[in-house]
């Protein structure tokens, strides 16, 4: 399909959006549900039905895998697909290599559908994938990164929209961030050992760990948010000054936090005191950032009642908001000796990636959908809200659990006796966390309840778009 | 020059041209043209529908 504008018409390339916004749910769902199925487990093992390929161990990272790189990662190369073409008011740079980024991509994840169960993984927390897989990601995005900034270079416009920055910062640091990590010798067709070693290794992975959550999962995101917000809200950006400085500020300041990871470990105790206060400063631009998308709606705070697609939107800048409030804290070492490697990290993750990442995600699919399949509006607003409400309160009911039983886990691990033994065993604070695991169990079932709706109606838009233009009738979108 | 000062030094650097890029952010010559393309956005749907333009809102 080619979309006219009366004047000029520009023929972009709307198929490869269409394909990667498609997948983007179909893989939310199978992401999603794979998380709860996770959750059941820890609260009712005997759900992995004693076959190795169903056990934690290994749906654990097949579910990480699927939320970034399948649900994630399949939206931010629709959207900024779509963002590149309209704000530099060009097609792709190369169709032919959008549609490989497409395919590439889903073998990519299919790959991982069947390598992570079968348990070949490399070990390394989300980039598990072994190195012929690797290799292929990393053709990928080189792909990728060529579609990306061969449309910058031939765009028709003077300026570069700051969504447009955001989005090619997430490009190329992960292009940098993946092949750098990802340097393994190989000693068969699927196993493969790293290149560093020792402390230097588990610094090379959290400063690829921490940047896929900074680059992937912020910056690419906040690309979506300086378009998809103010386009639902028919507002421009609260300060585009502000942008500007947000940008520069961010990608400066985030590559640098990494070591909050490995507080209290072999790591050098300076490394750790620098990833602790660059952390903390990242507070700042984190909330700048925030702070220009919300004051978006400023005079417009009425559009919220009425339209559940900008409540999506804006909640997740709420979430943002929440989560790089916590993540700073989180970094600070002696708040880290309490929270680290209790539920409250999980609890942190997931605010950030079903608050922020999914509803910022689902906000801009709601968006999309419908003018990409012909359609003036989603079949139904009606829905929209429900899952809007379905998601928050899913959220919601997960962070909190994680929190309480984080806490808790922290607390009981260093209660110590008055001749200095430990006062519980770990078995113990397993026993406690059973009902704050249960509610998160039921907090997932709420998201992917939401996430079914969101497919139906938006199969049911496309099916409508698909019905008028088959009829001939064709709706002007925008 | 050894490796520890070099670091420092650079560090300098990149702070100066993070204040150097502020102060060009936010100095008057670039107003215009960041209102222009905040509003660019919406330059293709006011093609369609001149009625459904939305207000160009003031920076400050």
């Amino acid at each position: 399909m080619s979309q006219t504008i009366p004047q000029q018409p520009i023929e972009y390339n709307m198929k490869v959006v269409r394909q990667f916004t498609v997948m983007t749910i179909i893989w939310g769902i199978v992401g999603m549900a794979l998380g709860v199925l996770i959750a059941a487990q820890l609260v009712w093992p005997e759900l992995n039905f004693n076959t190795p390929w169903l056990t934690y161990s290994r749906l654990r990272p097949l579910h990480t895998n699927a939320v970034i790189f399948a649900f994630g990662t399949s939206a931010l190369f629709a959207t900024s697909y779509y963002v590149v073409q309209k704000t530099c008011k060009v097609s792709l740079f190369s169709d032919k290599l959008a549609a490989f980024t497409f395919w590439g991509w889903q073998a990519v994840i299919l790959a991982a559908v069947i390598t992570l169960p079968l348990g070949l993984t490399s070990s390394k927390e989300y980039a598990e994938l072994e190195w012929p897989i690797d290799i292929l990601i990393a053709v990928v995005w080189i792909a990728y990164l060529i579609v990306f900034f061969g449309t910058l270079a031939i765009r028709k416009t003077s300026h570069i929209y700051v969504a447009n920055w955001f989005y090619g910062g997430f490009i190329v640091v992960i292009a940098m961030l993946h092949i750098v990590n990802s340097m393994a010798i190989p000693v068969s067709f699927t196993k493969s050992y790293s290149i560093y070693s020792g402390a230097a290794d588990a610094m090379i992975q959290w400063w690829y760990g921490h940047n896929a959550v900074g680059f992937l999962l912020t910056a690419g995101f906040l690309g979506m948010m300086y378009y998809f917000v103010p386009k639902q809200a028919e507002r421009p950006v609260y300060s585009y000054r502000l942008s500007v400085v947000h940008f520069w500020a961010l990608i400066t300041l985030y590559i640098w936090a990494g070591p909050h990871h490995l507080h209290y470990t072999a790591l050098p105790d300076w490394t750790q005191s620098v990833g602790m206060v660059m952390s903390v400063i990242l507070f700042v631009p984190s909330w700048g950032g925030m702070i220009n998308g919300i004051m978006t709606l400023s005079g417009a705070w009425h559009k919220l009642r009425t339209d559940p697609i900008l409540r999506f939107l804006i909640v997740s800048l709420s979430f943002y908001g929440m989560s790089t409030f916590e993540g700073p804290m989180m970094a600070i070492k002696s708040v880290n000796a309490l929270s680290h490697y209790t539920d409250w990290t999980v609890g942190h993750v997931h605010s950030g990636a079903l608050g922020w990442v999914a509803m910022i995600t689902i906000g801009s699919m709601y968006y999309l959908v419908p003018r990409l399949f012909n359609q003036k509006e989603i079949h139904s607003t009606k829905l929209v809200n429900v899952h809007f409400w379905l998601h928050t309160i899913g959220v919601v009911f997960y962070i909190v659990s994680m929190w309480i039983s984080g806490v808790m886990q922290g607390l009981m691990w260093r209660a110590t006796n008055s001749d200095g033994t430990l006062t519980y065993s770990f078995v113990e604070s397993v026993e406690a966390s059973y009902p704050f695991w249960t509610g998160r169990f039921i907090g997932g079932v709420f998201i992917v309840i939401g996430m079914l709706l969101m497919a139906y109606n938006c199969y049911q838009t496309i099916r409508a778009g698909r019905r008028e233009t088959a009829a001939g009738n064709v709706v002007q979108t925008a | 020059m050894d490796y520890g000062t070099w670091r420092g030094v650079f560090s300098l650097i990149i702070l100066a041209i993070f204040i150097a890029i502020v102060v060009w952010a936010f100095s008057r010559r670039t107003k215009k043209q960041f209102d222009e393309a905040a509003n660019s956005i919406f330059e293709d749907e006011s093609s369609i529908d001149k009625s459904d333009k939305p207000e160009s809102k003031k920076d400050e």
